[in-house]
């Protein structure tokens, strides 16, 4: 790890105001800044770390939808997200006990790694990511691998995820880091089922828009009998095909949608 | 009697100071003026070294000295601890294995220059200053490429990659081809051995101190055999007599094989001490590990095996192409060899066996002893192949195993492979494991994992192993450079207290807790007497280490001897203050008695009496009580077991779990059975980490993949199932005076060929046969081999 500044402000203009130096970094959580920096692939002069900010923090609920703030760590959401089950168990469900102390929920959209948990459950929730400025759309904010809509400094004070009337989560884990092989997140809301996927494309978080009209027209596993993901976007490693990735898809999200029905 | 004796199951008194974090490890040592050393790895596997520029990093904040490949004139290579004979009676090409790169780069993670400085930080800085000129060349990564004539070289100055072409028995090559020609059955297999890194919990540290006032060197490592790294480093690469050098390896947290070795990172640190006149600190970050430590493994097998008419083994033949990696690490000569090729006769009476390995050179990292070492590789291959010539005769693979069984009545047993076993109940071991896993039961579990739509298979696997290694004349005609003998000293303070200082090294085994059992059962007091001293060469005799299963065996025996030594002369001590002849005296809980008469003496009386020698037969014994004992077997030990796994797999997504396993081992006599218990607990963890996990993955480039925890999966305690271990079955040993056979390799060998024959078994019984998936079996493996 390279020497660097830290700095801890405890209001969101503070933190912008520091995040103005271009050598300036936010940190989370840090669960995959800290590591990176410690094997001297990322070098920030200044960390500004945003876990002084009060109002970054907890979880309410209100009118059916649940604003969780952007620094709450996963821990917090699996223990307290009470009103979103479904949410609560993907949290439960990312890396270790350590990590979950750690991690945050802003960090993990942020950084938006292609096999990571939080953004299936953004994007199937049509969640708002909020930010100091602006308000963007799930659907506008993964932009894929490690990419979104986030601008340099900008920072996500919050996540507004409308409650479905039902969700549930199916991840299958690689066997090494416990990230998503392949995991798929169903949310089915009064208007439609959306159902999103990571883990498996070359693209990051992504929604299998047929199963979804499937889905929406009759909510059942044998909806999606027909349906198949393509393999060509699908990632192929140490731990996995395209093909099989693919086939992931399609099991998980009939799993997940029996698991609701 | 005491009550914690041979037999009893006492708690690790070790783990107190481990459990509350009071341990010692090699990091927890930092001397005072200590400096820091980083090392520059490649970060290419083939290059040729043109120059290194070290002049902007050598005058960075902090920075001591930047050392590369000329920096060490004088300086030996890491040798090489036993040499193959091939085919043709001619040595392996045995290359120099040079403490940093030499003009050439032969794997990513070689050394390529160290930077000492103040601190780590200050040396990893210049570190990124030094520019390396060098020209890439293709790799060499797959071992059957590699052998072919116009592959690029490893080594320029060698004729070829192959490093020996091995044939054992050679003259029995052609009797054995004659077989095959007359058999009614013949079942061939082609597999591969999963390259591994052992990963112990603890990474390699090491620290290098110099003493200017007696010219001393000192090395703190992580090793299991401190005397061993003295000898090896002193005598052959810096040439330090072994009286000016002391290696101590205190606590080491697992070793699993790759702490035996000698590393140039240890030369380094003990070499640069003395140059910069201060302490030499190194330790290992876990991305170091995976491309530094000895990895294990690695063969690629054909096997074949031959049947008579009723099924009755008559012939098997392998070939074997076994990775060396770029260099000839310590013992790595002898894994595919004299651990492999002697095990091939397994459990079974097999009259012709051929075996041929031919160990090749490559640009990844050295592979030498894992957990097991060759037998693992062995009992595998042939495991394997009985159950796929049991599936394609249509017999139950367990049946067919005991027809072929060497009978209980045949031992000593002298296999066509150079090894006569001493004792063994195959038989007993299998009914046990075919009891304990409701074998019978099978049908009803595998009905009921039906109906919830999930595949269910069984597989056993015996294995055996040759262990407490080794007889020394024996290893040296086989072309060990060493000696294998152990060693103890039994030192009796006055008082009547206990240290045993022994040349194996404990790193996980729990010696401190088993050795004081053997002495309390020996001369009857209480464990809690005996201290256990080891790991450091200026306090315990010259002795061999731990590895090879061969503590409680070799090291256990010599305790033994020298515990006699002490015992008769404490017999003559308390004859004499009896009063009586010395061969009247008894020994019982802890008293000298004399025989037939109300006279007795405590131990404590005689041992002060030693110290003490007022009334003391002076004119024939010396005072003092203390012995050493240098024990060679003269044989390996040979445990062996059935392992029955229980497996079921998720048809949607390929996915193994394991939901039963059973381990029947046969030990001999077993000291402390708890422990015992523990040593097949891990030993069964690593081998299904094999089995369904861990995969060493390098690409063409000779890129290592699998180069973290984010791609290399370690077993973790949710993928392995509540273990039944049995150790009932005991045939003891006949030539060590403990009746004991090694138990820390057995779990790690029988394990992985049962997974992977309860998986095919599966995969049979559900319409879905294929004849063999190669480990690990990743969930992505299985659902394409079921989709295939």
């Amino acid at each position: 790890m390279y020497n660097f500044d830290f700095v801890k402000p405890s209001t969101v203009e503070e933190a912008v105001a520091a995040l103005q130096d271009d050598e300036a970094q936010p940190l989370s959580g840090g669960q995959t800044l800290i590591p990176s920096m410690k094997q001297r692939l990322n070098a920030p002069g200044t960390l500004v770390s945003l876990l002084g900010i009060e109002a970054l923090k907890g979880i309410s609920v209100s009118d059916g939808v649940m604003t969780i703030g952007g620094t709450t760590t996963h821990a917090t959401v699996a223990a307290q997200a009470d009103a979103y089950p479904a949410l609560a168990y993907l949290a439960g469900q990312i890396g270790d006990p350590a990590v979950r102390n750690r991690g945050t929920i802003g960090g993990s959209l942020a950084n938006n790694d292609p096999a990571a948990c939080y953004p299936a459950a953004a994007l199937a929730s049509g969640a708002t990511i909020v930010t100091n400025t602006r308000e963007i759309a799930a659907d506008d904010f993964f932009q894929g691998m490690f990419t979104t809509d986030l601008e340099e400094g900008e920072i996500i004070t919050a996540v507004k995820f409308p409650i479905p009337e039902a969700a549930n989560y199916q991840k299958f884990e690689q066997p090494a880091s416990r990230f998503a092989l392949t995991a798929v997140f169903v949310a089915k809301y009064a208007d439609g089922v959306r159902v999103a996927i990571t883990g498996a494309s070359e693209e990051g978080v992504f929604r299998w828009a047929e199963a979804e009209d499937a889905l929406s027209n009759s909510f059942s596993a044998e909806a999606l009998s027909a349906l198949a993901v393509p393999a060509n976007d699908m990632i192929t490693d140490l731990h996995g095909t395209a093909e099989y990735r693919a086939h992931l898809c399609k099991v998980l999200t009939g799993r997940a949608v029996s698991a609701i029905s | 009697m005491p009550k914690d004796g041979i037999g009893a199951s006492t708690k690790r008194r070790e783990d107190i100071r481990f459990l509350t974090g009071k341990g010692r490890y090699t990091d927890d040592i930092n001397l005072h003026g200590q400096a820091y050393v980083h090392f520059l790895r490649a970060d290419v596997a083939h290059a040729t070294l043109n120059g290194i520029e070290t002049q902007d990093a050598a005058s960075m904040p902090g920075v001591l000295r930047v050392f590369t490949a000329t920096d060490f004139d004088g300086v030996g290579g890491l040798p090489c601890g036993w040499q193959i004979t091939d085919r043709k009676g001619q040595p392996m090409q045995e290359p120099k294995h040079p403490i940093m790169a030499e003009g050439k780069i032969r794997h990513v993670g070689e050394i390529v220059a160290a930077v000492v400085a103040e601190t780590l930080d200050q040396a990893r800085d210049a570190a990124e200053a030094i520019v390396l000129d060098y020209d890439e060349l293709p790799a060499v990564i797959d071992m059957k490429a590699a052998v072919q004539e116009d592959a690029p070289r490893v080594h320029d100055d060698l004729t070829s990659n192959l490093c020996y072409d091995w044939g054992f028995v050679e003259e029995n090559k052609a009797a054995v081809d004659e077989a095959f020609l007359a058999a009614d059955h013949v079942t061939t297999l082609e597999l591969v051995n999963n390259r591994l890194v052992a990963n112990p919990m603890e990474p390699r540290v090491a620290i290098g101190d110099y003493a200017a006032h007696d010219d001393s060197s000192t090395l703190y490592t992580t090793s299991q055999n401190p005397h061993v790294i003295r000898l090896l480093m002193g005598a052959f690469v810096l040439g330090i007599p072994e009286h000016k050098l002391r290696v101590v390896a205190p606590d080491v947290g697992g070793g699993f094989g790759t702490k035996i070795f000698h590393y140039a990172e240890e030369a380094f640190c003990t070499f640069a001490a003395k140059q910069l006149k201060r302490p030499v600190k190194w330790t290992s970050t876990r991305s170091e590990a995976f491309m530094s430590d000895a990895h294990g493994r690695d063969h690629v097998t054909k096997i074949q095996l031959a049947l008579d008419a009723e099924n009755n083994f008559t012939a098997l033949r392998t070939d074997t192409y076994a990775n060396m990696g770029a260099y000839l690490s310590t013992f790595a000569p002898s894994v595919p060899t004299w651990l492999h090729g002697t095990l091939m006769a397994g459990n079974y009476r097999t009259p012709l066996i051929y075996v041929n390995v031919k160990a090749v050179f490559t640009n990844t990292v050295p592979v030498d002893a894992y957990r097991g070492a060759g037998r693992p590789e062995a009992t595998f291959q042939l495991e394997r192949v009985i159950d796929k010539a049991a599936r394609e005769l249509g017999v139950d693979p367990a049946e067919l195993r005991r027809q072929n069984f060497i009978r209980k009545d045949q031992f000593p047993y002298a296999t066509p492979v150079a090894v006569e076993y001493d004792t063994g109940d195959y038989e007993a071991t299998l009914n046990k494991a075919l009891e304990l896993s409701d074998y019978a039961g099978f049908a009803n579990r595998h009905a009921e994992s039906q109906a919830r739509g999930k595949l269910r298979g069984i597989g056993l696997a015996h294995y055996i192993e040759a262990c407490g290694i080794a007889p020394s004349n024996l290893v040296g005609q086989l072309g060990a450079r060493a000696g294998l003998y152990e060693s103890a000293t039994v030192r009796v303070n006055a008082t009547g207290g206990i240290v045993v200082m022994t040349g194996s090294h404990s790193h996980g085994q729990g010696h401190e807790t088993s050795f004081p059992q053997v002495i309390a059962q020996m001369i009857g007091i209480e464990p809690d007497q005996v201290e256990i001293v080891h790991g450091d060469t200026a306090n315990t005799p010259m002795g061999m280490g731990t590895y090879g299963s061969r503590s409680i065996a070799v090291g256990g025996s010599a305790m033994v001897r020298a515990t006699e030594k002490i015992i008769s002369k404490a017999k003559k001590i308390a004859a004499h203050i009896l009063e009586a002849s010395d061969a009247d005296i008894e020994l019982k809980d802890g008293k000298f008695s004399v025989a037939g008469t109300d006279k007795s003496l405590n131990w404590g009386d005689v041992t002060l009496a030693a110290y003490v020698p007022h009334n003391y037969p002076l004119t024939d014994l010396e005072p003092g009580l203390e012995e050493t004992a240098f024990y060679d077997p003269s044989n390996f030990t040979y445990p062996s077991g059935c392992y029955i796994c229980e497996v079921e797999i998720d048809p949607d997504t390929g996915k193994v779990t394991i939901e039963r396993f059973t381990a029947a081992d046969d030990f001999g006599n077993v000291i402390n059975p708890m422990i015992v218990e523990g040593q097949v607990q891990g030993g069964v963890a690593q081998g299904i980490g094999q089995a369904l996990l861990e995969n060493c993955t390098y690409d063409s480039e000779g890129q290592l993949l699998s180069a973290s925890y984010m791609d290399y999966a370690m077993p973790r305690a949710s993928d392995v199932p509540m273990i039944t271990v049995d150790h009932s079955c005991q045939t003891p040993c006949t030539h060590n005076p403990l009746g004991v056979k090694g138990c820390g390799e057995a779990g790690a060998i029988g394990s992985p060929p049962a997974v992977i024959n309860a998986v095919l078994d599966a995969m049979h019984r559900a319409g879905k046969p294929v004849a063999h998936i190669d480990m690990p079996v990743t969930p992505a493996k299985v659902w394409a081999a079921m989709n295939a």
